[in-house]
């Protein structure tokens, strides 16, 4: 199974690489969330290329591995574009993304493409799922961890709680959640719509072990995941604090949330190019 | 019934090292054993019942097989999403027992009733409902949902129920199981209803009307091809059930029975809950009265029926 361990400058690579990806297959696909995806880009490759995530593109379903549920669906463009940079499919497929007959489907279906552990994109789902794996690994003796992605705006619904209530009460130390804490949700800023800020003294009242981090830095993301593997007895949580749009946020200034719409292609060609003089 | 389910639940896990048993808050007391021996694989967990779906969801992504028991209110219409998303569209092997399908808990009143639950879940890809008659019935039931492929809604009544079904009768799930057989009318029947029709099909024999019954313990899928073969030669069908007229058992069977096209002219009907809430409180007894799922509405309606078209064995009456 996959567990190499890749220099900063290979993990800056990789982001770079998957976050072209993710511009470029949803301004083909003409929809899509582009900002949701980007924002979590440096935890994705953290977990998939920094030795964290432990999976086998040809094995897929491997009762081994570690999996990883990416709650917030609406983020597939990162998660497609991270498996295919991890070799679950070519590369050229990403472009097939929201068509007629494509496995890449608007949310992940993890019937239709290997690699997807749930088929989410109803928000608040993803920690609960990701409960019954840890049990089920620990019960079975596997050493497997389990990595979950949730949005800032997600955890409004009550499941994520009353999953943060049970995966306490489990000591699920296997257990990881990440809070993508971009700051916006879909209609506007998460302080404006509903203010669950501060979110680390919440998560630690409800008994987990919990790390603050700027999340769009590569280096802090993957030490923070790695120090999860030393927390025992408890659940960890990152709250990972990122900029939604991540790093071209700043040709999307007339609306910095930019939720849910493809990049025109002008807009694409300015991204891509702001991409290449990093 | 309940008893005899949990405790098969129970059975099935000293077997088996993928069962589970999760309940949120509820039902421990027949259980105890399971907890006791089985520590590992028994979650009592808080008033949780989305995340507690959830969590089944997981456990059998990875091979388990957990059977989640609460109140089949709050399992079914709380956890509707995480139902068609985490189990139906991810078609794991999780078993949902619901507590009290029906009027089971009329003394708690309209917020314990689950009288759409099978409307709602019929309407999911890849879920199957069974509603057992009896004790007898669910022993017989419970060891095919091992092997069986995709999430089960197990529908449960009271307990204590008659014994209304026999050995002779081998349970398969998706099979409907003529349990006697007339040519003047066809009574479909789920669940404890059984008892009803086997009771109105008595009387109605003592009058003249044979009555076939035919007891379709699973709602999804279903057996059409039972349904139509009964269906074929008698000129009156009515169904009764313990749940709304609305999307039940009686809503399944009228939709087999309509796009059959028999020839014009034979009688439907369905007995059933009504579409209101209940404007009355009181036991289960009493509201299936007053909703008129009883063996006396049943032998009045396939009566009324049967005159209506004038049967062979009992000839169209001049007036009633
Ligand atoms: C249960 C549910 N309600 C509403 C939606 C519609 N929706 C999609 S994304 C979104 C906002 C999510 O915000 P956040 O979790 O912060 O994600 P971000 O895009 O900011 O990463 C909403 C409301 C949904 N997918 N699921
Ligand atoms: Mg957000």
């Amino acid at each position: 199974m996959t567990a190499s361990t890749a220099s900063l400058a290979d993990l800056k690579a990789r982001a770079k690489s998957i976050r072209k990806n993710i511009i470029t297959s949803t301004t083909a696909a003409g929809s899509g969330h582009p900002t949701s995806s980007l924002s979590a880009v440096e935890i994705a490759v953290a977990l998939y290329f920094g030795g964290i995530l432990r999976y086998d593109p040809k094995n897929p379903h491997r009762p081994e591995r570690d999996r990883f549920l990416l709650s917030k669906g609406h983020a597939a463009p990162l998660l497609y574009a991270v498996l295919a940079e991890a070799g679950y499919f070519p590369v050229d497929q990403l472009l097939t993304l929201r068509k007629l007959d494509s496995p890449l489907e608007g949310h992940p279906n993890m019937r239709r493409l290997p690699g997807v552990e749930a088929s989410t994109g109803s928000l608040g789902q993803g920690l609960s799922i990701g409960i019954g794996h840890a049990l089920a690994a620990r019960l079975d003796g596997r050493d497997a961890r389990v990595y979950v992605l949730i949005g800032d705006g997600e955890i409004d619904e009550g499941q994520v709680w009353e999953a943060a209530m049970s995966a306490h009460k489990f000591k699920l130390d296997n257990l990881v959640a990440i809070i993508d804490q971009n700051g916006y949700q879909q209609t506007g800023a998460t302080k404006e719509v509903l203010d669950l800020t501060p979110l680390a003294p919440k998560w630690e009242a409800f008994g987990w072990s919990v790390q603050e981090i700027n999340g769009n830095d590569q280096q802090q993301a993957l030490d923070a995941l790695k120090k999860t593997s030393q927390v025992k007895g408890r659940p960890s949580v990152i709250v990972s604090k990122t900029v939604k749009g991540w790093p071209i946020q700043t040709i999307l200034s007339k609306d910095p949330n930019h939720h849910g719409k493809a990049l025109t292609q002008e807009e694409m060609k300015q991204a891509l190019a702001l991409l290449d003089a990093r | 019934m309940r008893k005899a389910c949990l405790d098969m639940v129970y059975e099935l896990a000293k077997r088996d090292p993928r069962v589970f048993f999760i309940g949120s808050d509820l039902g421990a007391g027949t259980l105890q054993q399971f907890k006791d021996e089985m520590p590992d694989r028994f979650l009592m967990e808080g008033v949780s019942e989305a995340n507690i779906i959830g969590i089944a969801a997981g456990l059998a992504l990875d091979g388990k097989i957990p059977y989640v028991n609460t109140i089949a209110t709050f399992l079914t219409r709380r956890c509707f999403e995480q139902i068609v998303v985490d189990l139906c569209l991810h078609d794991v092997n999780v078993r949902l027992i619901g507590n009290g399908g029906g009027l089971v808990y009329a003394p708690l009143g309209p917020t314990h009733l689950a009288i759409e639950d099978i409307a709602i879940l019929r309407a999911i890809p890849n879920m199957t409902i069974v509603a057992p008659a009896d004790a007898e019935e669910m022993c017989r039931f419970m060891p095919r949902t091992l092997e069986y492929q995709g999430p089960i809604y197990i529908r449960l009544a009271k307990g204590g129920d008659p014994v209304v079904t026999c050995p002779e009768h081998p349970f398969a799930i998706g099979r409907a199981i003529v349990m006697r057989e007339g040519t003047d009318a066809l009574i479909v029947t789920t669940g404890v209803a059984l008892k009803s029709a086997l009771d109105a099909a008595t009387l109605l024999g003592e009058r003249g009307v044979a009555a076939t019954v035919l007891h379709v313990p699973t709602i999804k899928p279903l057996d059409t091809e039972a349904i139509l073969t009964c269906a074929a030669d008698v000129p009156v069908v009515v169904t009764i059930e313990e749940h709304s007229v609305i999307g039940g058992m009686g809503s399944a069977v009228a939709e087999v029975v309509a796009e059959a096209g028999f020839s014009p002219g034979k009688q439907f009907r369905r007995i059933g809950i009504p579409d209101r809430f209940p404007d009355q409180y009181g036991s289960q007894a009493s509201l299936m009265e007053r909703c008129a799922i009883t063996t006396a509405r049943l032998v009045e309606v396939v009566t009324e029926l049967a005159d209506r078209v004038g049967t062979p064995t009992a000839p169209r009456r001049s007036s009633v």
